[in-house]
């Protein structure tokens, strides 16, 4: 049974959809928002929490926000001290200037491969684009995990990579590809550029081939109708495969973990230490909020612009 | 609708040196021949107008002079320059595509710079010129618009004033009429002629459209099957088709085939096939010396088919049938007679004189009569 006020936000809830959208609409409209209410809005309210209060030995390893004191008195307790941790300790700060650091470029290194690769999809013939895309989707089949313990193997030191260019007598003594920044950035080039290509050929394969025509018609060559027409047009692609990719990446804990050295300073992998090794849930919890609160910015960017682009 | 032209046209003046030169052009697409063996000149200054069912090959054909479509063989000249390896972007021509293929990102002003910034033209000339073409086109109070706030009729002027601000040699319009509504489309017909009679820029339009082939061009060509079934100025293609297929396709007619019995000076006798009396005996103009014997189609066009209760005299070619139907368009009516042999013939009056005549009413008996002028001899 919900309590009473929760049934009198929901009402309210129900009203202001209402007004903007019709009953079977808005019944259609409830259950995405319900499903984010429920696994992510709740979710991200504990960890904002968690984030508020104090590390205590026990379970849970964190303090009450309310409690009774001695007095008799109900008292709230937020605790910003983690917050003031992340500011003034630089491990915090590096991390997060390194995570968008290597995003930036993986995401960089992610479009200009995963952009010939969309726009190349789009210009071959009709039969061969569904086994094409097949193929960017086709890793998806396989446990992210896996693929990515697949790299140690690819890239130890008397692994694929090193035996083969042993074997052919171009090195005479093992690579040392793991556990580099290298070896960070390409896991996330492999892991990302599948949405770094869908959205881009979702754009790419919607644009009017009549476009380039008149642009070579008026006297554009290809590659000035690339960067006139088709760079403009797919800019919506670019913009959202950008996020997809940067995003996750920023975030990213298992890649750094397993590929990256002990020195690859990632936020995720800070956020993982914290929870897990230093049980510290209160520091870890606030790692997060920051996190998002850096990831949403971006987003916000994005939807103002695609709404000024509509307005306009 | 086309201003007074010199006496002597370009085409009829040997001396006159063509601005488009298409020789031999064929073009496959598998194992269909899109244009099959296609050769035409064009002269400085005309609307020309190629007219057919769409498949028929016409905009392919445009597609190889803009340089869209490689010919397999042929060759194709634009002001005696051999320009069949030159890309599009090479070509001294523009074109007006179908889908008006407007730059959805640019505003209307940007739409039609676009070829001009190509060029290192100044700033302020590219801008006096984008202005002056706005202003033909009547959008100059729409320069900062983007194409998706325009109306379908406005589009249409953008995509226009963005192919001729180039001031090409030659425009090439694919169906630029073929999105607007009846109305506005009979409004801009008129527009884009006198658009081009101003600018003096030969236009080479593609339509499915009869009647807007011939109210606009100086000349067209009619196209089937990949092939030109004939070329000349509307009326010569309305007035002297010269086979079957034109004659059909270009309004409507009344056909009888037959075969010729004898000829007398520029008459040929026809006998046409599975009738007899009046019905067997065509007299029809043709200045070509024709066998007796050849198989022959008498073509005559419904509204030179007379249609009255007196017999005409005979000799004459006459036909005497039974009113069937008769369709009342506005200006003008059509009768459908059906004749002893059992074909339907079509005579066209207008209403003026329908009222004028005695009337005729369903079910009536009539004689229809037409003169020998007035048909043509198809002898393909």
């Amino acid at each position: 049974m919900p309590s009473p006020s929760l049934n009198k936000v929901l009402q309210r809830a129900r009203r202001g959809l209402r007004q903007h959208l019709t009953p079977g609409r808005g019944a259609v409209a409830s259950l995405p928002l319900l499903w984010l209410g429920l696994f992510f809005g709740l979710p991200f309210l504990i960890i904002a929490r968690i984030s508020l209060s104090e590390v205590v030995i026990g379970l849970p390893p964190y303090s009450a926000l309310v409690d009774l004191a001695e007095s008799g008195m109900l008292q709230v307790r937020l605790n910003f001290a983690n917050f003031l941790l992340l500011w003034e300790d630089n491990l915090y700060l590096d991390a997060f200037a390194n995570s968008v650091h290597v995003a930036s470029v993986s995401t960089l290194i992610c479009l200009l491969i995963g952009y010939p690769m969309a726009l190349g999809i789009t210009r071959v013939r009709e039969s061969l684009r569904v086994p094409l895309l097949m193929l960017v989707i086709l890793p998806f089949w396989t446990s992210f995990l896996i693929r990515v313990y697949a790299w140690i193997g690819i890239l130890k030191g008397n692994g694929l990579i090193s035996n083969v260019l042993m074997s052919l007598g171009l090195i005479d003594e093992p690579l040392h590809l793991l556990h580099t920044e290298f070896a960070v950035y390409l896991g996330i080039v492999y892991a990302y550029l599948p949405f770094m290509v869908l959205p881009l050929y979702a754009t790419l394969s919607r644009m009017d081939n009549a476009l380039l025509e008149a642009a070579a018609d008026l006297g554009c060559r290809p590659l000035c109708a690339f960067w006139r027409v088709t760079v403009p047009l797919s800019l919506p692609g670019i913009i959202a495969g950008s996020l997809l990719v940067f995003v996750p990446a920023v975030g990213e804990f298992v890649i750094p973990d397993l590929l990256g050295g002990p020195d690859t300073l990632m936020i995720g992998k800070v956020l993982w230490t914290e929870f897990f090794n230093n049980r510290d849930w209160p520091v870890a919890a606030s790692v997060a909020v920051a996190l998002l609160a850096l990831l949403v910015a971006p987003v916000l960017l994005f939807e103002r612009f695609r709404e000024r682009g509509q307005s306009e | 609708m086309a201003g007074p032209r010199p006496e002597l046209e370009a085409w009829q003046d040997p001396t006159a040196a063509p601005l488009v030169e298409i020789n031999g052009v064929t073009k496959t697409f598998g194992s269909h021949y899109a244009v099959d063996d296609v050769s035409l000149t064009i002269f400085p200054g005309e609307f020309f107008s190629l007219l057919g069912a769409s498949g028929c090959g016409k905009s392919t054909l445009l597609r190889v002079l803009a340089g869209f479509e490689r010919p397999d063989k042929g060759r194709v000249l634009i002001g005696g320059e051999d320009v069949t390896d030159l890309p599009p972007y090479r070509r001294p021509v523009n074109m007006m595509f179908q889908s008006y293929a407007l730059f959805p990102h640019l505003t209307v002003a940007d739409n039609v710079a676009f070829g001009l910034r190509q060029e290192r033209i100044p700033r302020g000339e590219i801008r006096q010129r984008v202005e002056d073409m706005l202003k033909l086109v009547r959008l100059n109070e729409f320069a900062r618009r983007k194409p998706d706030q325009l109306s379908g009729g406005q589009r249409q002027r953008v995509a226009l004033a963005r192919s001729l601000v180039k001031h090409p040699k030659l425009l090439l319009l694919d169906e630029p009429l073929g999105a607007l509504d009846r109305k506005l489309r009979e409004h801009t017909q008129f527009e884009l002629v006198n658009i081009q009679e101003r600018l003096g820029i030969t236009f080479i339009m593609v339509t499915h459209d009869q009647e807007e082939a011939m109210t606009m061009s100086t000349r067209m060509a009619v196209m089937n099957e990949g092939r030109i079934r004939q070329i000349g100025t509307p009326s010569e293609i309305y007035e002297f088709p010269s086979n079957r297929f034109v004659a059909g396709f270009i309004g409507a007619v009344n056909q009888f085939e037959g075969r010729v019995v004898e000829q007398q000076d520029d008459l040929l006798l026809v006998h046409v096939d599975d009738s007899e009396g009046d019905a067997a005996e065509l007299r029809v103009r043709s200045s070509q010396a024709v066998a007796p014997g050849t198989p022959v189609v008498v073509a005559v066009r419904p509204e030179k088919v007379r249609i009255g209760t007196t017999e005409p005299p005979a000799g004459d070619n006459r036909l005497h049938g039974r009113i069937e139907e008769i369709a009342y368009l506005g200006d003008v009516s059509i009768y459908h007679v059906r004749v002893p042999d059992g074909s339907l013939i079509e005579a066209q009056l207008t209403n003026r004189a329908r009222r004028a005549a005695a009337p005729l009413t369903w079910g009536d008996e009539a004689w229809l009569g037409w003169n020998s002028e007035d048909a043509v001899a198809l002898l393909e």
